[in-house]
């Protein structure tokens, strides 16, 4: 089932939550809400959901408007941040609680409630704990059964609010995987919210990236990483160093330096202004000499070779903090100690112009 | 546990010295013998003073047996109405904000604050015969004040936020992530309320049950008021017990007053009990503990 939503607007006092939001949904589609606390993704989440009422505009399941739609009528599956599992009813009759309050005349019969239920927790490999309460299930445990109770009513949409934010790192990566092999066997139109740039790239087919109630980004993780819109979205995506200067004519200037570059990512900005010149940690290489205009000098400070890649901070010449990743090689070719004079050369970076 | 460790035990940083500690267990102890414990016993003591026999026929006595059923009926009106009542306060207060919640708050704690005898004054004071309200009824053949109804209404007042402080906290300790599923679920509001919002508060709703009970029965003052003391008629167990004594028929009113200090008991049992399943449903909420079981 596709889902629209059109010029929604949801404010909480005087708290804009959701700002004018247009999105479209394909069938089938795992879409990424991508944002900070706050930016409005969980609101949402929730509207698409019926659990929230937005105060303008209008969400169509399918085409259709579905505002006098209820909760309960809409056909969607909602996995919450804390799972919300029923804490009195064992997994087996947390699972059928979906089967269980259908109208009597619909329902099906306890047998069959009892395969659908088995069958589903299969699916999330845990019908060994149908006996279980949830108290006595560990949190990845916990989070598969809310998608099994949730998968029970055979929703047309599924909608996932941090669906992994509670989990420790190693069992959240392997839950991402799941999900996605999940989505991948199922093909339901499924909906998440996460704050995890990682997550999102990883698992989701579109991203949209949210801030503050509006939407800045729509696009693959290809387009969103590789081709941000704006310098938020590109600061969010990953870790960056922000150099602040000022182009004068066309030329960038760092502190008192002028700096040449190549491969400058620039979008349509005045001549004159301030720059914020964005470079991602791994796309600084370390230089010993200076190479004309296009490096700049800098102190090493610290130096930290834990990790497949060694993470070098240093001092930019006009005090800025700088975090730079080099491979183990070329930080053994490099001999670099800490007070080391040395020279950054950008390979690629963002430069963002804002008038003055 | 190596020996060393037992064989010079040290104490614990956070412990006081012993002495301390002793003289305050005895200091607790005189006290709940002073207060607590001579009192009870010598409530069946005085009792059974005049024998068994005495005892029994003190409390099988046409009027103890009415005062003994007023009490109980006026009991089973009032709880479940407070229960009712609890619910319904403790939910809209827990799930929602709305102007005037902080109001409602402190009109639930009123009969708390206010004594109970002005509680019944002010009963006398609307629904007495000299009232317009009171009169009107009077004219209807109804009487509220020295009648049962008063007796009633006055034990549904100073009840009135038994229930509902119990669930309060519970409420919202429990959140209301569990209902929003539920109605995603494709629940109605009754299947909702009865298979997941009951279910959730029922140990604390069932201690409110017990302390609105114990409190029906053993009010005295507001029903003192509204009474009018007809014997066989508007008496209560308490207003019964004193009326015996200022008869000076203390076995008797020892003896009925031996029925109060069981329910006592029997309050405190049920609310140990309770307490104990009601406290990790709080904890479980403030604290997600994660215990991995595969």
């Amino acid at each position: 089932m596709s889902i629209e939503l059109r010029n929604i607007s949801k404010k909480f006092g005087d708290f804009v939550a959701v700002d004018n939001i247009n999105l479209h949904i394909e069938t089938g589609e795992l879409v990424a809400l991508l944002g900070l606390s706050g930016s409005g993704k969980t609101t949402l989440l929730r509207i698409i959901a019926g659990l929230e009422t937005p105060d303008t505009g209008e969400v169509l399941f399918h085409g259709e408007d579905a505002s006098d739609v209820s909760v309960r009528e809409r056909k969607v599956g909602f996995v919450f941040q804390h799972y919300a599992l029923f804490r009195h009813m064992t997994v087996f009759e947390n699972v059928a609680f979906g089967l269980r309050v259908v109208p009597r005349n619909a329902r099906p019969a306890e047998a069959e409630i009892a395969r659908r239920v088995h069958e589903l927790l299969k699916l999330v490999q845990l019908d060994f704990l149908a006996d279980r309460f949830p108290s006595q299930l560990s949190g990845g445990q916990r989070q598969r059964v809310a998608l099994a109770r949730t998968l029970a009513v055979e929703p047309k949409v599924l909608l996932l609010d941090e669906p992994f934010g509670a989990l420790d790192a190693k069992v959240r990566q392997e839950l991402r995987r799941w999900l996605r092999r999940l989505h991948d066997e199922i093909k339901i139109t499924s909906v998440f919210v996460t704050h995890d740039q990682e997550e999102a790239l990883e698992l989701a087919n579109r991203i949209v990236v949210m801030n503050q109630g509006r939407i800045e980004q729509i696009g693959s993780a290809e387009e969103v990483y590789h081709h941000p819109a704006n310098a938020f979205v590109y600061n969010f995506l990953g870790n960056v160093n922000l150099f602040h200067g000022r182009i004068e004519n066309g030329r960038v200037f760092l502190g008192d330096t002028a700096v040449e570059l190549e491969n400058t990512h620039a979008h349509a900005h005045p001549e004159t202004g301030k720059a914020v010149l964005y470079v991602r940690p791994h796309l600084l290489e370390i230089v010993l000499r200076p190479n004309g205009k296009q490096t700049f000098p800098a102190t090493v400070k610290s130096i930290n070779p834990a990790g497949p890649q060694v993470k070098v901070e240093l001092v930019a010449e006009w005090g800025d903090m700088v975090q730079v990743e080099i491979s183990h090689e070329r930080n053994q070719t490099l001999h670099l100690e800490t007070g080391a004079n040395v020279f950054l050369k950008p390979k690629e970076q963002k430069l963002f112009v804002y008038q003055i | 546990m190596n020996s060393k460790s037992q064989a010079e035990p040290k104490r614990p940083g956070t412990a006081d010295p012993s002495w301390v500690r002793i003289a305050l267990i005895a200091t607790a102890l005189v006290f709940l013998s002073l207060f607590l414990f001579i009192p009870v016993i010598a409530v069946f003591a005085e009792a059974l003073q005049k024998g068994i026999g005495a005892y029994f026929a003190a409390i099988v006595d046409p009027e103890a047996r009415a005062a003994i059923r007023l009490t109980l009926m006026t009991a089973a009106i009032a709880v479940p109405l407070n229960v009712t009542f609890g619910i319904a306060a403790s939910w809209v207060i827990a799930r929602f904000d709305f102007p005037g919640k902080q109001t409602l708050l402190t009109l639930i704690d009123i009969p708390f604050s206010v004594s109970p005898v002005i509680a019944g004054m002010l009963f006398v004071l609307l629904l007495g015969v000299r009232a317009p309200l009171g009169g009107w009824l009077a004219n209807h053949g109804i009487r509220i004040i020295f009648a049962e109804p008063g007796i009633v209404l006055a034990t549904i007042f100073v009840t009135f936020p038994l229930a509902a402080r119990e669930l309060i906290p519970i409420m919202q300790a429990v959140g209301s992530e569990e209902e929003e599923a539920a109605i995603v679920l494709g629940a109605g509001g009754w299947q909702m309320f009865f298979r997941v919002t009951l279910p959730n508060v029922k140990w604390g709703l069932l201690y409110g049950m017990v302390l609105c009970n114990a409190r029906a029965m053993g009010e005295f003052g507001a029903v003192s008021v509204v009474s009018g003391h007809i014997r066989g008629h508007t008496n209560t167990m308490p207003l019964y017990v004193e009326i015996l004594y200022n008869d000076y028929q203390f076995a008797a009113a020892f003896a009925v007053s031996s029925l109060l200090t069981l329910l006592a008991i029997a309050t405190l049992v049920a609310k140990y009990y309770l307490e104990r399943r009601v406290v990790p449903v709080k904890q479980e909420q403030e604290e997600p503990v994660v215990k991995v079981a595969a």
